[in-house]
């Protein structure tokens, strides 16, 4: 088994409503200097050795991820 | 006729979806998310709630469901397919409408009766509406920002696949004020308000969603 991780983030375009959501509240804990916060999701998967990076890629393109609004890297640990 | 309305897990408007289509003058017909069988209805609801608790995003797991096989196979031979609210998330996940819905810009839950233009008649759901009527339907949805790259709009827009237009000031952030889109053969629309909860004066704030569910009456006959 080999740990894979997948990080999906919105595409710079989308505007991240919670992001900003985040960055306002920086303020608020008394943190300055934080420009921009933008939020996504990890995702970690435990498969078999013999799942190749196309099916990786798939999982993450037709499922864990929309191709419309998001972009996402898949890492081998 | 007979048309589906289609149950997941988490979903809370299929009730009131069967009633509109009862309201239309046709047979409802409860389709159960596993299932693989269409049961031959001449139509599909997808109707609105939180499928699957919204994991993931909003529509993601239900867009793969089996049931969910079915009506994309279904539309490919120009079934008929309306969603509604989660439904219409569905409907873009699954890849039958385009766009994505996201997080309202307000950050809120939006719950109110909204105005809406009718943009098209040229659709399955709406061909029995004058072009440019003006209708009264609840609104009430937290995702329910309607975005797609600039090509895609402007195709949309080209195309005149933009259905529905929010009215009055736009409730979300909605890209060009678009609350309801429909497939380019005009049988798949979608739309974030909810039609099925305004088809009675006495439970809703008017009638005008019923105008969706009596097109598709004509739209079966003459397809």
């Amino acid at each position: 088994m080999a740990r894979v991780v997948v990080d999906v983030m919105p595409k710079p375009e989308i505007l991240d409503v919670q992001g900003q959501a985040v960055t306002r509240a920086l303020g608020r804990i008394g943190v300055a200097g934080v420009a921009e916060v933008r939020q996504g999701k990890h995702f970690e998967l435990d498969v078999d050795d013999a799942i190749d990076d196309a099916t990786l890629h798939r999982i993450a393109g037709e499922l864990l991820a929309n191709p419309v609004i998001e972009d996402w890297v898949v890492t081998r640990k | 006729m007979r048309i589906g309305v289609v149950t997941f897990p988490g979903t809370l408007d299929d009730v009131d979806a069967a009633r509109a289509v009862r309201y239309a003058g046709a047979e409802p017909v409860a389709l159960w998310h596993a299932d693989h069988d269409l049961q031959g209805v001449d139509a599909v609801v997808v109707p609105g709630g939180f499928s699957y608790g919204d994991y993931l995003r909003a529509g993601a797991i239900a867009s793969l469901a089996p049931i969910m096989a079915e009506v994309k196979a279904g539309a490919g031979r120009g079934l008929p397919v309306l969603g509604i609210c989660n439904g219409f998330q569905i409907l873009c996940e699954a890849g039958l409408l385009p766009g994505a819905l996201v997080r309202n810009s307000g950050l809120h839950f939006i719950c109110r009766d909204q105005r809406l233009r009718v943009e098209s008649t040229a659709t399955a759901w709406t061909g029995a509406a004058d072009a440019g009527q003006e209708i009264l339907v609840p609104l009430k949805s937290g995702e329910g920002r309607f975005v797609a790259d600039a090509e895609t709009v402007a195709r949309l827009e080209g195309e005149g696949r933009v259905t529905f237009r929010y009215l009055g000031g736009n409730p979300n952030g909605a890209l060009a004020d678009i609350a309801g889109v429909s497939s380019a053969d005009g049988r798949v629309v979608g739309l974030m308000p909810h039609p099925e909860h305004a088809i009675d004066p006495l439970t809703g704030p008017s009638d005008d969603g019923l105008v969706l569910f009596t097109s598709v009456l004509g739209a079966a006959v003459g397809g």
